[in-house]
C-alpha cells in the first residue's frame, strides 16, 4: 500500500500516544489539520491494510502478574509450516517471526501467570516434538517505540 | 488501617473491573467519534470511570501507551534484524544502556545465554531500510562494544508469523 504524507503523520503521531478525552479523534484530527472523519477512514484504511496491527492500549502482562518470554526453536525446514501452525494456535504466543538462522522461529510468549511460561513452553515441545529455548528478559535498557516513517519509503 | 487498603486492592494492583476493561480494549478501541463511551456503556460503567481506570493503569505502567502498533515491513523497514551479543556478565548493564541508546535501536534486553547452542546474552533490534544499512548499524554496535563483543551474530526476520500482541482471557 502508498502511504501519503497524512498517513505517515497519522502512524508518526499514533506511535507517540493517544488523547484521553471524550472526542479523542477530533482532538487528533484537529492536531493533524484534518476532519474527524478524515481521520477515521484513515486510520481504518491503515489497519485494514496491515500497516498497523495494533491499534489501542498496549498493556504489559508483567505488570499484570503474568510474564513475557522470547522462545527460540530450531525446526526442520519441512516441517516449518507444520510447526509455526502448531506454535500459533496458543493464544499465549503474541508474536512469532521466522529469522534466517539454526534457530529460525522466535516467538512472544504472553502469560497471565509466571508459572504458564514453563506449561506452554513444555506443550508445544510435546505438540511439535522439538526443542524450545527459553530467553526471558532478565533486563529491559531502553525502548524507543517509535519508528519514524519517511518520505519515500512508504511502499514494500 | 492500612490493612484495609490491603484488602480492597489485589496482590497486582488490578481489580476485576480492570481487568474486564483490559479484556474490552486489548484488541483494539472502536473507531467511532466517541469511543470511551461505546466501551463504557459496554462495560456498565461511565466513561469518566473508564478514562480514570486507564489514566491509572497508564501511570502504574500497567498500559505502557495508548497509540499503533506499526508492521515494520509495510512502513519501508525491509531489513529488520536481532542482533545478538555475547559480552561479559559484569559489563552487560553499562553496555546495554549505551546500545539500547542508539537512535536505529528499538528494543535492547539482556536474556540468558543457553549453552552450549546460544552464547549471547544482549539482544538488539534494528531497524533498517536496507541489509546493507542494517549491517552499518552491527558495526557501528561492534564498535561501540569494543573488545567487550566476543561474537555476535544477526537474524534477519523474514516473515511475520503471528503479531496479535497480549491475549487475556
Amino acid at each position: 500500500m502508498m502511504l501519503d504524507a497524512l498517513d505517515r503523520q497519522i502512524i508518526n503521531t499514533l506511535q507517540s500516544g493517544f488523547p484521553l478525552c471524550d472526542e479523542p479523534y477530533a482532538e487528533l484530527a484537529a492536531g493533524l489539520g484534518v476532519d474527524e472523519r478524515t481521520l477515521l477512514q484513515r486510520l481504518q484504511r491503515l489497519l485494514d491494510e496491515r500497516v498497523l496491527t495494533r491499534f489501542g492500549p498496549l498493556y504489559r502482562a508483567d505488570r499484570l502478574g503474568g510474564a513475557f518470554s522470547l522462545v527460540a526453536m530450531k525446526v526442520p525446514e519441512d516441517r516449518f509450516e507444520q510447526v509455526a501452525e502448531i506454535v500459533n494456535r496458543f493464544a499465549e504466543v503474541a508474536h512469532n517471526y521466522q529469522r534466517e538462522h539454526v534457530f529460525n522461529m522466535w516467538f512472544v510468549l504472553a502469560t497471565d501467570s509466571a508459572e504458564r511460561v514453563d506449561e506452554v513452553n513444555r506443550e508445544i515441545e510435546k505438540c511439535c516434538g522439538l526443542p524450545v529455548y527459553n530467553m526471558p528478559k532478565l533486563k529491559e535498557y531502553f525502548i524507543h517505540l517509535d519508528l519514524k516513517v519517511e518520505e519515500a519509503d512508504g511502499s514494500p | 488501617m492500612t490493612l484495609q487498603v490491603a484488602d480492597e486492592v489485589e496482590c497486582n494492583g488490578i481489580d476485576e473491573l480492570d481487568r474486564r476493561i483490559i479484556i474490552a480494549t486489548q484488541t483494539g478501541l472502536p473507531l467511532v467519534s466517541r469511543p470511551y463511551d461505546v466501551l463504557a456503556r459496554q462495560l456498565g460503567i461511565s466513561a469518566e470511570e473508564l478514562m480514570q481506570r486507564i489514566r491509572r493503569m497508564q501511570d502504574g505502567g500497567i498500559i505502557r501507551r495508548i497509540g499503533a502498533v506499526p508492521n515494520h515491513y509495510a512502513l519501508g523497514y525491509r531489513a529488520n534484524g536481532m542482533t545478538v551479543w555475547d559480552v561479559p556478565d559484569d559489563r552487560i548493564d553499562s553496555l546495554g544502556e549505551k546500545v539500547g541508546a542508539l537512535e536505529f535501536v528499538s528494543h535492547c534486553y539482556h536474556r540468558p545465554r543457553r549453552l552450549p547452542d546460544w552464547p549471547y546474552n544482549l539482544f538488539a533490534m534494528v531497524h533498517a531500510h536496507s541489509r546493507e544499512q542494517a549491517l552499518q548499524h552491527v558495526a557501528q554496535i561492534a564498535e561501540l562494544l569494543a573488545e567487550a563483543d566476543r561474537g555476535h551474530d544477526v537474524l534477519f526476520s523474514t516473515r511475520i508469523l503471528k503479531k496479535t500482541g497480549m491475549r487475556l482471557k
